[in-house]
Order: structure tokens, then sequence, then C-alpha cells
């Protein structure tokens, strides 16, 4: 098997906090990864640099074997991303959302029409392609972003935190074609969560990360071995301790979150 | 090149989707338009010979398009809130091309209700000066809603606040709405006053416009010069910023 992913001494700093502090880690092609840790352990950073959405300050990231600071457009092309919280234009309907992610992506108009709609029926979704997403609810969104994120036939489909707030049927859907998109199109996951539960489900390596550092690596048995423990959830407690860890709220998620509450609808 | 067709496309598709919005964006630069025009026109000094409305309605157009397009910075915040702008931050497209599509989009679009404006002006009893200028006319537009959208949204690459936005941005527009030649002749301002609206971009904007409509002699040179100049200017320091945006 080839390494898809290859993290080599990987430093990110903001001003004086070691978010991500010299880690090392590769996933190889066709794996399942679970990368774990508690609020603020460095998780979404290290997945913001793999995706060319940070720069690290240093160290070396290669994604499909492109530099993520000096190919970051090749990089981009290789993976799919599907975000914590929706990334889609609430104006467009389902059917645009995918057109205008084609065009970004430089898909080749020809044939892109069927494309988009049987992708649009693979997620159950077709009757509602010319709907607009505002309308949609949460699960359907994040159906929408799966479509999306799959649209460009990426390598490596990265998910941070692609549960969140989904109901039973969302996330079985979600997990069950992750695992056969795995299975038949050898799609390398990489994927953030808090349900560890699921995580031992569905990965195939696991990775426990906290305060910017790799704590453990290996398959969810190894990890318990070593570890000593009978279930991921206690091999986790053990690593990273019972201190609840204090959030980071930026200005971003406060509005986000202001949102949510007063389920606005945009303008 | 397709990643700034398709994000002016975007702009445009959903300025024609909100009716509510292009009408509402309307209404203040025509009560302007009416009550200058009603409650100034006959004071306005007549020694050029120059009737009062064509020397406002180009002002009044030039406040439309200013007032539009530093506003479409909205639109980022917006993508910022609602997540879009993530989606367009890891496509494989240069930050440069998403900065410029969205800002000709949103030049399109405020140059379209410039020309909404201008054609109001007809009731007001304005007259396009020469009518082979026409071309000319939107093409000036153009590139004055251009600077601005071009302001308008590297400013918002720095704001992450619905609220705080526009009320910077009015506290920006305001002075050079009022500090500028675009209502009156700031012939009898103090000399200071007179100073700022000499260094004033948006009064070389309506200078440009008024020629253009009105036939009212400037340097045209000048002013095109400041605009072209000022596009590249705030382009570069605009993709700058543009590079910087994280979410």
């Amino acid at each position: 098997m080839d390494k898809i992913i290859e993290v080599k001494n990987l430093t990110k700093k903001f001003k004086d906090f070691v978010a991500v502090n010299n880690i090392n880690f590769d996933v190889q092609e066709g794996e399942i990864f679970a990368f774990l840790g508690p609020n603020g352990a460095g998780k979404s950073t290290s997945i913001k640099i793999m995706t060319t959405i940070l720069e690290p300050t240093s160290g070396e990231v290669k994604i499909n074997g492109f530099d993520v600071r000096k190919e970051q457009n090749k990089v981009r092309e290789s993976i799919g991303i599907i975000f914590q919280d929706s990334s889609l234009d609430e104006d467009l309907t389902a059917y645009e959302n995918l057109y205008y992610h084609a065009a970004l992506y430089r898909i080749s108009k020809r044939g892109i029409k069927d494309k988009i709609n049987n992708i649009l029926d693979y997620v159950g979704l077709f009757d509602r392609k010319d709907d607009y997403v505002k309308n949609f609810s949460g699960g359907m969104r994040r159906r929408v972003e799966i479509a999306r994120g799959l649209l460009h036939n990426p390598k490596i489909l990265f998910l941070d935190e692609p549960t969140i707030g989904l109901d039973v049927q969302t996330r079985a859907f979600l997990w069950n074609n992750v695992k056969k998109l795995n299975a038949e199109k050898n799609i390398t996951v990489f994927f953030t969560s808090h349900n560890l539960d699921e995580a031992e489900k569905i990965a195939t390596k696991i990775a426990i990360i906290d305060h910017g550092k790799i704590l453990i690596i290996g398959t969810p048995e190894e990890v318990k071995e070593k570890t000593k423990t009978s279930s991921l959830e206690e091999a986790f407690l053990a690593l990273t301790g019972y201190d609840i860890r204090p959030e980071k709220v930026d200005n971003v998620d406060r509005m986000r979150m202001r949102r949510e509450r007063e389920g606005g609808g945009r303008r | 090149m397709n990643a700034v067709y398709i994000m002016c496309h975007r702009q445009v598709k959903e300025f024609f989707r909100n009716k509510q919005r292009l009408f509402v964006s309307l209404v203040q630069p025509i009560l302007f338009l009416v009550a200058f025009g009603f409650g100034l026109g006959n004071s306005f000094s007549n020694s050029n010979g120059i009737n009062y409305i064509s020397y406002l309605l180009p002002g009044i157009v030039g406040m439309t398009i200013m007032m539009s397009s530093v506003m479409s910075g909205m639109s980022l915040i917006w993508d910022k809130k609602f997540g879009f702008l993530k989606e367009t931050l890891v496509a494989p497209v240069s930050r440069t091309s998403l900065l410029f599509g969205r800002c000709l989009g949103g030049a399109a679009t405020s140059t379209i209700q410039g020309i909404f404006v201008l054609f109001f002006g007809y009731f007001m009893g304005f007259r396009i000066q020469n009518w082979a200028m026409f071309p000319l006319i939107i093409i000036a537009m153009f590139f004055v809603a251009l600077l601005f959208n071009l302001l308008g949204t590297s400013l918002a690459s720095k704001f992450d606040d619905m609220q705080s936005f526009p009320s910077v941005m009015n506290l920006l527009m305001m002075p050079m709405m009022f500090l500028s030649n675009a209502f009156f002749l700031p012939d009898n301002f103090p000399l200071f006053l007179q100073f700022i609206v000499k260094i004033n971009p948006f009064n070389y904007c309506v200078n440009i416009l008024r020629f253009l409509m009105s036939g009212i002699e400037s340097n045209l040179w000048l002013s095109t010069s400041v605009i072209i100049g000022l596009i590249i200017i705030i382009g570069i320091i605009g993709t700058f910023l543009f590079k910087k945006i994280e979410v």
C-alpha cells in the first residue's frame, strides 16, 4: 500500500499558542483513519492544514503526493471535504450548489447534468433537486454535502465531525456510504469525531491527539491492547484524562450559534 | 478564468432572485433625487447655464453605485457565516480569481442599479446629452462599481460581524458622499474642506459620469487615471487580504 497522507514534523503556532506540536503520521491508501481528541487538542487545526485552509508554521504535509504549501490546487483536486457545519449556498438549489462546485473544480461540462442528477439520486434527493437549500433539513443538507464532496471523484474524503446534530437515519446513511465508497472505490477516509463508538466501529486506524501531540496511533485493537482497556472510550479517557476542556469560541462561531438559536433564514 | 466567471455568475443570479433587495436599494437614491432635485433646484447657482438636474443626476447615479458596491461586501460576510466561503476557499482555484469573480459580478449588478436610477431621472426632467455616449456611460459606471466592489469586499474580508460592517461602511461613505461635488458645487466650502473634496476619489467618479451623461467639462484624464489607478492598488491590497482569510 502507498502512503496517501504524509505528515512530517508538523507544527502550527498562533502567536504564542502551539496548536499542533511537531506531529508525525502517515495514512495508507484505502484506510479509514479516525483522528480523535478532546476539544482544543489540535484536530481541527491539523485538518485545516491538510485541506489547505491554513498554512503550517513548519513541517511538511503531503496529500496524494502533493505538498500542501507548494501544490495547493493539486491537493485540492485530490480531496473531498465534508465540513463540521454546513457550507452550502442556501440561496441556491441543490442542483445549483453541485453545478457551481463542478465549475469550481473544472469538471468538464459534457455530461455534467447527468452526473449531478445521478449523484443526487444516489443520496436520495433527486426529487428535491430544484428546491432551495434554505428549505432543507439538517440531514438533507448533509446529504447534499456528501454528494458535492464526491462529485469530483476525490481520492481522499475528509470529514470533520460529520455526524454532529444528525438524526440516526442520516448518520447510518453517512457511515454506510463511507464504508461502501471505501470498499468499492478505494477512497481513503480521514475523519474526526467525538463519538468514539462510531470511530471504533468504522475506523481501520486511529490516532489520539491531545495538547497538539499524538499520544497513540494504531488499529482500534492495538489502541485498546496498549492501554489495557476494553473499549475505545476507556482508552481515550485513560490517555487524555477526565478534565473538561475549555473550548475557544471565535466570532464566526458565535455568529453561527446565534443563527442556530434563532433558526434564522438568510436575508 | 472559469472560477472568475462562475463567481460572477452567482452574484448576478442571486441579485435577480432577490427582487425585494433590488427594490429597497433604489428607494434611497430616488428619495435623494426627489428631495435635492425639488428642494435645491431653484437655489442652484445657474451661472454656467447648467440646469440642476443635469448636475445632480450623475451624482445620484454615482452614489447609488458606490453604496450598492461597497455593501456588496456583505455577501462575503454572509458566505462566512453560512459556510459557503469555505467551499470556495478549498476549491482548486486562486484566491485572486475568487475576489475578482465576486467583484465583477457585484459591479455588474451595481451598474444595473445605476441604469435604473439614470432612467428614473427622466421623470425628473433629466436628458442624456448625447446618446452616442451611452456605451461609455455604462463602461464608466462599471469601472466605478468595480472600484467600490473591490473596496467593500477587501474590507469585508477583515469583518466577521454582520452588524458592524454596514455601520462602519456608512461611516466611510457618508463623508465621501457629502464632501464631494455629487450634490452641489463645493465652491462655497472652506478651503480645508475643498482640499478634502480634491483628494476624495468619489469626486472623480462623479466627474467622469457628469461629463459623459451631461456634457459638463472636467479633467477626464485625471478622473480616469484616479479610477484605474485605485482599481489596481485596491485590487492588489484585496488580493493580499483575501489570501489571509482564515475560516
